[in-house]
């Protein structure tokens, strides 16, 4: 009796987290021009509207390279410092993993203001090159906790091979190391990259005015009113955001089989 | 240099980017701003630097942030609490799942990749006048005029919990799935009833977890600013809310910084009483 409950209560839990979702999405395809029920009938009219309209365009095109430039800066730290903390065998390790992990810890309302005032004072004032920082601070540690979980499972013996056969240190970094890092570095970019795309609280702080990303667009959209086209912005951000990660994953599982079969 | 001290020099060397953009965007900013705090904006509008205690003074005396921070407070309590009571029991059946463990697993984390936006911004579907839920109620002949129930403190709560669900559904996951499930079977053969085992046995051995799940949703709940700015009402506000209007509305930033920090300091003696007790490794475990 006990654990049908339990099943019963699972199922309303995840309904929960996925039926306004689902509603969101339902809606963009949605003919009625208020962008909210009844529904009236099919229409992709607004995903063609989001292409005409050229603020969100240039929103998009503020999103994909802030968070293109945020995964390549935040995925090299962080891969460097995740193989620190995962090779060796470091005194003070636990104060490093807190530091590592601080921009967690710290609300990012009070590290936006932080690193805003503290910026402005240097001289560098509210512009893309802050937005960059910052995103780069918070995306950080994910970055470095998703890389160390994965750079656990890779054995250590078969650079040493390549070593003892006189490989150099840097060779066989690029020849063993990197191909074995590779899911590590691609799980930790795309982290990367789907945080700053999603992130709304400080990027709010540190955009420039007439600047924005396409969370602070539907931000900014929704103080007017209800909009189909903020529908349709919401689907397709569901698609960036949560698509990238599953193609990766399904991506790596085919590799993995791959390798298992070759094997 | 010996092999030893080259080797004791690499980590170091991969540690120190990451630690230096840690010092110089995170730790010498919140230095920075403690000491900006006790710097005066003038009634021209500029920073005048010194010893001021002004900004202390209002933050710390004026009734009107300390009811807004004691809000704050209470909606991340209550949210917190929410999301353990639905969150738990969702978690033992995952963990204790046979089937399709791995799929219920991966649906957890796609709210994860989902834009918190438009996942705040969902429930104005749901609830709103034009909402899922009003057109149902005029549908079935109950209501004949749609309710008003969005922007107010219980819709910033469901949002919240909507948004902080997954994190503590993650965490007490992740301390269940390391309980051995044989223990339960121990206990049941020494005569406990399955009631008597969980509450005894397994419950204590995921407290960790709850912790940790705990610890979270009550530091990002209590930090949001979008949430009652989409859901709440005008006087739903909550403490982010109010360092969004002093530094970007009304430019007061010493001001700013003063209320910045006291949200840092109430949040940090929360996670540092929990790294003392419980240590950050389970939060590691569970963010991983």
């Amino acid at each position: 009796m006990g654990w049908h409950l339990i099943r019963f209560w699972t199922v309303l839990v995840y309904l929960f987290m996925f039926l306004p979702i689902a509603v969101v999405v339902l809606l963009s395809f949605n003919a009625n021009q208020f962008g909210s029920f009844p529904m009236t009938g099919f229409s992709l009219r607004w995903f063609g509207e989001l292409f005409d309209n050229d603020a969100i365009l240039r929103a998009l095109r503020t999103s994909l390279t802030l968070g293109a430039l945020t995964a390549l800066i935040s995925t090299t730290l962080g891969v460097l410092a995740s193989l620190a903390l995962v090779r060796y065998d470091i005194p003070f390790r636990n104060t490093i993993s807190t530091i590592l992990i601080a921009p967690i810890l710290v609300p990012e309302v009070v590290l936006a203001v932080a690193l805003l005032l503290f910026l402005q004072f240097l001289g560098i004032h509210k512009s893309f090159t802050l937005l960059l920082f910052g995103h780069v601070i918070f995306t950080l540690p994910f970055v470095i906790l998703v890389v160390q979980a994965r750079l656990v499972g890779i054995r250590r013996d078969v650079e040493e091979a390549a070593m003892s056969l006189g490989a150099s240190p840097i060779q066989t970094f690029f020849t063993i190391t990197l191909p074995l890092l590779m899911p590590a570095v691609a799980a930790g970019a795309l982290f990367a990259f789907t945080i700053s795309f999603d992130d709304i609280t400080g990027t709010l702080f540190w955009k420039p005015g007439g600047v924005e990303t396409v969370p602070t667009q539907i931000f900014a959209m929704l103080r007017n009113s209800i909009s189909p086209e903020i529908n349709a912005l919401g689907t397709l951000m569901i698609l960036i955001t949560a698509g990238l990660p599953l193609i990766g994953l399904a991506i790596s599982r085919k590799l993995a089989m791959r390798r298992d079969r070759a094997e | 240099m010996s092999i030893e001290a080259r080797e004791a020099r690499q980590p170091w060397i991969l540690l120190s980017p990451s630690l230096v953009v840690i010092t110089l965007l995170l730790i010498v900013p919140v230095l920075f701003i403690l000491v900006y705090s006790f710097w005066l904006r003038t009634s021209v509008g500029d920073v005048q630097p010194g010893f001021y205690t002004d900004n202390w003074q209002d933050v710390l005396t004026d009734r009107f942030f300390r009811d807004i921070l004691l809000t704050t407070l209470r909606i991340a309590a209550i949210t917190t609490l929410v999301c353990a009571l639905m969150g738990y029991p969702a978690a033992y059946f995952i963990a204790r799942a046979k089937g399709n463990k791995a799929l219920l697993l991966l649906l957890l984390m796609l709210p994860f990749w989902i834009s918190y936006i438009i996942r705040t911004m969902s429930w104005i579907y749901i609830l709103g006048t034009n909402g899922a839920l009003n057109t149902a109620l005029q549908w079935l002949g109950i209501t004949s005029e749609p309710i008003q129930m969005l922007y107010n403190e219980t819709t910033v709560i469901l949002g919240l919990v909507h948004f902080l669900l997954p994190f503590m559904v993650l965490n007490v996951y992740v301390s269940l799935d390391g309980v051995d499930e044989t223990l339960e079977d121990a206990a049941g053969s020494l005569g406990a009833t399955k009631w008597q085992s969980f509450l005894q046995v397994t419950l204590p051995l995921s407290l960790p977890g709850l912790a940790a799940g705990g610890l979270l949703c009550f530091v990002l709940g209590a930090g949001t600013y979008i949430t009652p700015a989409v859901l709440g009402g005008p006087r739903d506000a909550m403490f982010a809310n109010l360092v969004f209007e002093a530094i970007i509305t009304q430019l007061n930033w010493p001001l700013g910084a003063a209320l910045s920090l006291l949200l840092l300091a109430v949040l940090g003696i929360l996670v540092m009483l929990y790294n003392h007790f419980l240590g950050m490794a389970q939060l590691m475990k569970g963010l991983g």
